[in-house]
């Protein structure tokens, strides 16, 4: 495979594109709402119709608006159907013979999607993520070629770090300044990791993107290989994504049928492998010491860092390890140069930012929006606010490692430092909505609860202090605590973010720690007053003068 | 190998490059309680009561595995860290069912030494009282879960010391117990080597040996018929 086979496949592909397309979201949320029987009926009717010379019925990624699916668009005049069922769908292909579509019109323009600025996002729900030939039409593979022929590898290392990519897990980290720690630690053997454990309750962007696109997340990988010197990867996917796992082995082996992986990739002398590896459950995986112990096949349980991964990873190799979407954001930015990445977001935060849109809000779904957008225009333009004429009350983002942002501080910018001011994070990217209805103690017992159950028992602190800390807020919760038993909570609090051994635990007060900042009266109106001791309680008998 | 130069307590130590804080501390003669910690096998830094402060890095780092540094300035008891140590204890204590007082291990328990150390006399957390098994199907030995502490010890001697690998974890976070082989009880443990390297690393009265309760009611009448006839032949009187 050379850069003219690339051509090639692209300008077939292309040439081979009918005159009008429907496109319908084949991603898990519609899936669930039989969109494979809708994609049946819309190539029975195509048929039928005797439209299929100029009608192309293409199964795609996720379309965004989850909760309004299964979602059908239609090329080249770029309308959109929602709800369809197998039923309306054919109703849809009358509409080329001047027929009426019965099936409900959405609004591509509503300001969910006007709002957005797609770069991880950019195929999904216009590419095949069965057809490698899908990507390749769409620019894909060429940041590979690129770096590959007109790039070294510190030439990639620098575009990266020029970009200012941060790590999409949560953190932040610059991703850069990881790929040069990771070239730069001299090993015969290194591996890549793409981190796809996504755990955070009400999260769905990775999964979204891997369903969605995942050549994109390859081709990073790719990238992310030659330029630190790997040549082992592995996707670390949870098995609660079976289609994902499925998109992506289908993808892995295209792109090895294609001399993309494998050896000799673009008949160079580099070398690369994919390999899957599937999570048994556990949140604490995501982690990335535990992870890589999970990957190598022992219990998934953190480590003190140092040694980081970049040094003493997998199998005591240096390691690169990234979050799906930040490997999503390599390709563009390779094809697209550094500077133009750079330009969009905030001056700390560069780029754009998944987020998975979920809880008591109009719009359900997934969006991209440049770094340092408001959460007002996220939450009540995109959104839409809060269903039925409810007011939104606060926005939780990080999970259960996050905190929730009150309804006040609505015009905080998104990026890193905003957020983690404000005694949250940027987290993966889940987005939980609540209305005045909710209760905030409840919302951070439940966020305890998930920590608690997902504590691996290593350390003592997240062992044992997210096991008091969850009886503590049961208890206020059932209105039997008292303002001693306040104060032993966030005495708790302190210490489990303190002395934890790994970010699970060192995040895991974060819930409560936000909500008392923000929501201390609700605490407040649910506490007893301590208990009056009778007279002379506690007090030694005095012994009278003699 | 280079030495390196720091402070401990104020106190200035010299400690060798690959050294942890923990052992340059020792050397120097100071100590920093530890209970996951056990000499000859790999570090692990779980029980988080060798945290220490150290001057320019806003996070505490567990002496057990941290490196020392040159000109590295640490505190090993500040107000602070006797405070969390104290509360690691007392979340121990309201853990499982420790009950000192009909322990093997009474007056031999780590844990309870450094409750004492922390002047722990009461637990304010809700004591958890779980449902804990006593495993008493091995020849030589016993393990009561009441009493462990999870700290990992046995099973690192038995992986890294004697190469068995029969103490295992199931299950996680404050469900997690120790385990032999694939749960089974110890006595059916096939991998089991009898070794014993376990009871000897356990901090508490988790793993003892059989008999050893019972041993220490063993009566020695012969002393009783000893002093009599000592008294009776005067044997006592020069």
């Amino acid at each position: 495979m050379l850069l003219e086979d690339l051509i090639k496949i692209q300008e077939t592909e292309l040439a081979a594109r009918k005159k009008c397309t429907l496109r319908v979201c084949l991603a898990a949320g519609c899936m669930s709402l039989n969109a494979e029987a809708v994609k049946e009926a819309l190539e029975k009717a195509v048929q039928e119709a005797g439209l299929a010379n100029d009608v192309e019925v293409r199964g795609v990624g996720c379309m965004k608006l989850c909760c309004e699916g299964p979602l059908v668009g239609v090329d080249p005049e770029a309308s959109l159907y929602r709800q369809v069922t197998p039923e309306n769908a054919a109703s849809i292909v009358s509409t080329f013979k001047g027929g009426q579509a019965e099936a409900e019109k959405g609004d591509p323009h509503s300001p969910f999607f006007e709002k957005q600025f797609c770069i991880v996002l950019e195929n999904s729900g216009l590419v095949d993520p069965d057809r490698i030939e899908s990507y390749i039409a769409a620019d894909g593979y060429f940041a590979l070629r690129d770096a590959l022929r007109e790039m070294t590898p510190p030439d990639v290392v620098a575009a990266i770090t020029k970009s200012g990519l941060r790590g999409r897990g949560g953190a932040g980290y610059p991703t850069g300044l990881k790929w040069a720690t990771v070239a730069k630690t001299r090993s015969t053997r290194k591996f890549v990791i793409c981190n796809a454990d996504e755990g955070d309750p009400g999260a769905f962007m990775d999964r979204s993107v891997l369903e969605s696109d995942p050549h994109r997340v390859i081709e990073g990988m790719i990238i992310a290989a030659l330029a630190v010197g790997a040549e082992q990867g592995y996707i670390y996917v949870r098995a609660e994504y079976p289609l994902a796992i499925k998109r992506l082995q289908t993808a892995i082996r295209q792109a090895k049928q294609m001399g993309l992986l494998g050896s000799g990739i673009l008949e160079s002398p580099f070398t690369f492998n994919i390999d899957i590896r599937i999570g048994a459950g556990a949140f604490v995986c995501g982690e990335e010491t535990a992870l890589m112990a999970s990957v190598e096949g022992r219990r998934g349980q953190p480590r003190p860092r140092p040694p980081f991964p970049a040094e003493a990873g997998l199998f005591s190799q240096p390691t690169l390890i990234n979050n799906v979407e930040t490997f999503a954001n390599v390709p563009p930015i390779i094809r697209k140069g550094a500077d133009w990445f750079a330009g969009i977001g905030t001056e700390k935060s560069k780029g754009t930012k998944v987020f998975a849109l979920a809880g008591k809000i109009k719009n359900t779904g997934l969006i991209e929006v440049p770094m340092g957008a408001s959460l007002r225009t996220i939450v009540e333009e995109m959104g839409g606010g809060a269903p039925d004429g409810n007011t939104v009350k606060a926005v939780q983002t990080g999970g259960p490692s996050g905190g929730c942002i009150p309804a006040s501080e609505l015009d905080t910018p998104v990026d890193y430092e905003s957020l983690t001011k404000l005694g949250s994070i940027m987290g993966s990217g889940g987005m939980i909505v609540m209305d005045q209805t909710t209760k905030m103690v409840d919302v951070a017992r439940f966020f305890m609860e998930f920590c608690m159950d997902e504590s691996c028992g290593k350390c003592v602190p997240c062992r044992v202090g997210t096991v008091e800390m969850h009886g503590l807020l049961a208890k206020i919760m059932a209105k039997k605590a008292t303002a001693a038993d306040l104060r032993t909570l966030e005495e708790l609090c302190d210490l489990v973010k303190n002395t934890s051994l790994c970010g699970l635990g060192q995040t895991a007060p974060n819930p409560v720690l936000s909500t008392l900042r923000f929501f201390r009266n609700e605490y407040a109106e649910l506490l007893q007053p301590e208990p009056k001791l009778p007279a002379g309680a506690g007090k030694l008998p005095v012994p009278s003068s003699a | 190998m280079a030495a390196k130069t720091l402070t401990i307590d104020g106190q200035m130590v010299s400690a060798e490059e690959q050294q942890t804080v923990l052992e340059a501390a020792r050397d120097a003669g100071i100590r920093i309680p530890t209970l996951c910690h056990q000499e000859g096998v790999m570090a692990i830094g779980a029980c988080r009561l060798c945290l220490v402060e150290v001057a320019g890095i806003t996070k505490l780092l567990p002496a057990c595995v941290t490196k020392v540094q040159e000109g590295m300035d640490v505190k090993t008891n500040t107000e602070r860290l006797q405070k969390y140590r104290r509360m690691i204890l007392e979340l121990l204590f309201a853990e499982r069912n420790h009950v000192c007082a009909v322990c093997v291990s009474n007056g031999n328990c780590e844990l309870q030494s450094l409750a004492m150390e922390h002047g722990m006399d009461h637990v304010r957390y809700d004591y958890r009282c779980p449902k804990c098994g006593v495993d008493l199907t091995h020849r030589l030995f016993g393990a009561d879960d009441n009493r462990c502490v999870l700290c990992g010890r046995c099973m690192r001697v038995c992986w890294y010391i004697e190469g068995a690998g029969t103490k295992n974890v199931s299950g996680r976070g404050v469900n997690s117990s120790i385990i032999n082989d694939l749960h089974q009880p110890w006595g059916a443990a096939e991998s089991c080597t009898s070794c014993g390297k376990c009871v000897l690393s356990c901090p508490t009265g988790a793993l003892f040996y059989q008999g050893a309760t019972v041993g220490e009611m063993t009566r020695d009448r012969s002393k009783l018929e000893f002093i009599v006839t000592a008294r009776e032949k005067k044997q006592w009187i020069a």
